[in-house]
């Protein structure tokens, strides 16, 4: 069992590694085993479908007229089952980013040592409804350049790597 | 005078062993679709929605925050119970007798066959410093309970496997039952053991499914139903978590929420003041167990009466007519909500061919299932 030092320096009684690894201290430790399948259903199921075949699907309700990503069967607002599917481009704008120096586990990136701040961005896709679009990461753009309305488009996997995921697309980057 | 509640819409998916082909959000919004129509309401109409949700089940941190498209509760009061649905439909009632609004809607759903390693689920519920260190099955938990609740009340093996036999024939003619059988105790008995006495057979299999229930105040309730179901009483309970101190021969959890629902709508003698009962029956010898802790039989005599055939669908008091957990199946935290539909599907006469005659109020039992020592029940009347 390893115990590391950050860890035990967060307990109240401020212990030391040492004397739980000599035993001078009672612990038990528990690594959950806890697997899921998330059953997607015919919407997010034809949405990554599509994403392996390198396009973005929309769905549409006939009623407020949104084109809406992801896709769902539904429409929330009317009540009422959705229409067409509606495929949108691999383009859009920049609503909304970051340039993050912390990873998903708040681990402090090594940026004095060259590492690239990481900058996930909600992009408002072209053919969507306005407000819709896909939260992804941007990338081949300096991290201080990035700005509001900015146009990007989606950079793929290679066709033989994609799996029918949100990672199929790499990252988006600047066009123009 | 404390105002009426009443159920006035419901709508179910059906339960099945496995749903691949849709996602949680299709299986609630199918369920609340036909809800809404059944009560004659759309989403606008509600006051306030409480879904039912454990974060573990469900494979989401906050999995509360997942509720609102499927229901048509998007920028409406909304709420999650991370237990029972009873629980849920305990807390719009008290919405509704508090004055918040007058229409109110409970959801719950199960997706148990998303969940690939339940039974280390089960175990993470375990005490982590008393209990996981062990590493016991969370079925070993039931097995003693079986073996306590037998010794002291003399219920037998043969017994239990006849509550195992009944349940999954009625299964059989409800169609909205995913696992109805015709087998003969024996086949109880000899299946495979998991925790003796516990057989496999004597444990429900799972079911994924999605349930929503409309209730409303008794003017509007008048207003939109022909058929409303009202809510004589409502009761929960917990006993103590510890495996080390709990009473592991009675459901004390049932008897003292059986009580409050009791007391709450005027119940001396339930066995005469009520027709019948969908009681938890995750594991067969918890029908009888839960059976005894609520009055509803004595001590040690739900295993005769069973034996007997009284808890059949012809019975003098029949149990499970709906096929229970064991014939539709182990729904989780939705276990209360089938109880709940299928003692509405009774009183409004709408059970087909598993319909018993002349009822006129039914009991809905729910417990929360290994390790818990939770149950709630809610006395309905038509």
């Amino acid at each position: 069992m390893e115990i590391m030092e950050k860890d035990v320096a967060k307990t109240a009684t401020k212990l030391k590694t040492q004397q739980i690894l000599e035993g001078k201290v009672l612990s038990v430790k528990w690594e959950p085993n806890l697997k899921y399948a998330w059953d997607n259903g015919p919407a997010l199921g034809r949405y990554l479908a599509e994403l392996k075949n390198g396009r973005i699907i929309a769905k549409k309700c006939n009623k407020c007229h949104r084109i809406m990503i992801p896709p769902r069967m539904f429409c929330e607002l009317c009540w009422r089952p959705t229409d067409e599917w509606v495929f949108v481009k691999d383009t859009g704008i920049v609503n909304t980013w970051v340039v993050s120096y912390v990873d998903w586990k708040a681990g402090r990136l090594d940026i004095k040592g060259g590492v690239r701040p990481i900058t996930p961005a909600v992009i408002e896709i072209d053919g969507a409804s306005k407000g819709m679009g896909i939260l992804h990461l941007l990338d081949e753009v300096d991290p201080w350049k990035i700005y509001r309305g900015m146009r990007v488009k989606a950079v793929w996997k290679p066709a033989e790597e994609r799996i029918g995921a949100i990672t199929d697309i790499k990252y988006f980057k600047p066009i123009e | 005078m404390t105002k009426r509640v009443a159920i006035i819409g419901i709508g179910t998916t059906g339960f099945r062993a496995t749903t691949p082909d849709l996602s949680y959000r299709e299986l609630t919004y199918e369920a609340a679709t036909k809800a809404y129509l059944d009560a004659g309401i759309e989403p606008k109409d509600v006051d306030a929605f409480v879904s039912t949700a454990e974060d573990f089940f469900e494979g989401y941190s906050i999995a509360d925050e997942y509720s609102p498209d499927q229901l048509g509760a998007v920028l409406k009061p909304i709420y999650t119970i991370p237990g029972d649905f009873i629980h849920s439909l305990a807390s719009a009632y008290m919405m509704i007798l508090s004055g918040i609004g007058d229409i109110m809607v409970v959801q719950g759903m199960s997706k148990a066959s998303n969940m690939l390693t339940l039974s280390e689920l089960v175990t993470f519920a375990m005490d982590p410093i008393y209990n996981r260190p062990l590493k016991e099955s969370p079925h070993a938990v039931a097995g003693m309970e079986m073996a306590r609740f037998m010794y002291e009340t003399g219920t037998t093996r043969e017994q239990c496997a006849k509550v195992v036999v009944k349940n999954k024939k009625n299964a059989l003619t409800n169609p909205l039952a995913g696992h109805g059988v015709l087998i003969d105790p024996d086949y109880v008995l000899n299946s495979e053991i998991v925790s003796f006495p516990l057989t496999q057979m004597d444990i429900s299999p799972h079911s994924d499914g999605a349930v929503v229930v409309v209730l409303a105040e008794e003017k509007t309730a008048k207003s939109l139903s022909d058929k409303p179901i009202w809510i004589r009483g409502i009761g929960w309970c917990s006993d103590t978590p510890g495996l080390e101190t709990r009473n592991w021969a009675e459901a004390v959890y049932a008897q003292i929420a059986a009580e409050m629902a009791y007391k709450m709508a005027g119940i001396r003698y339930p066995r005469k003041e009520i027709n019948f009962a969908e009681v938890n029956d995750e594991f067969s010898y918890k029908e009888l167990q839960h059976l005894e802790a609520m009055r509803i039989c004595k001590k040690g005599e739900a295993g005769p009466l069973t034996e007997m055939g009284g808890t059949e669908i012809d019975g003098e008091f029949p149990v499970n007519p709906s096929g229970g957990c064991l014939g539709v199946g182990n729904l989780y935290e939705l276990n209360g909500g089938h109880k709940v539909l299928e003692v509405v599907r009774q009183l409004r006469g709408e059970a087909g061919k598993n319909q018993l005659k002349d009822v006129t109020t039914g009991i809905a039992q729910s417990w929360r299932g290994i390790p818990t020592t939770t149950g709630t029940v809610v006395i309905l009347s038509n």
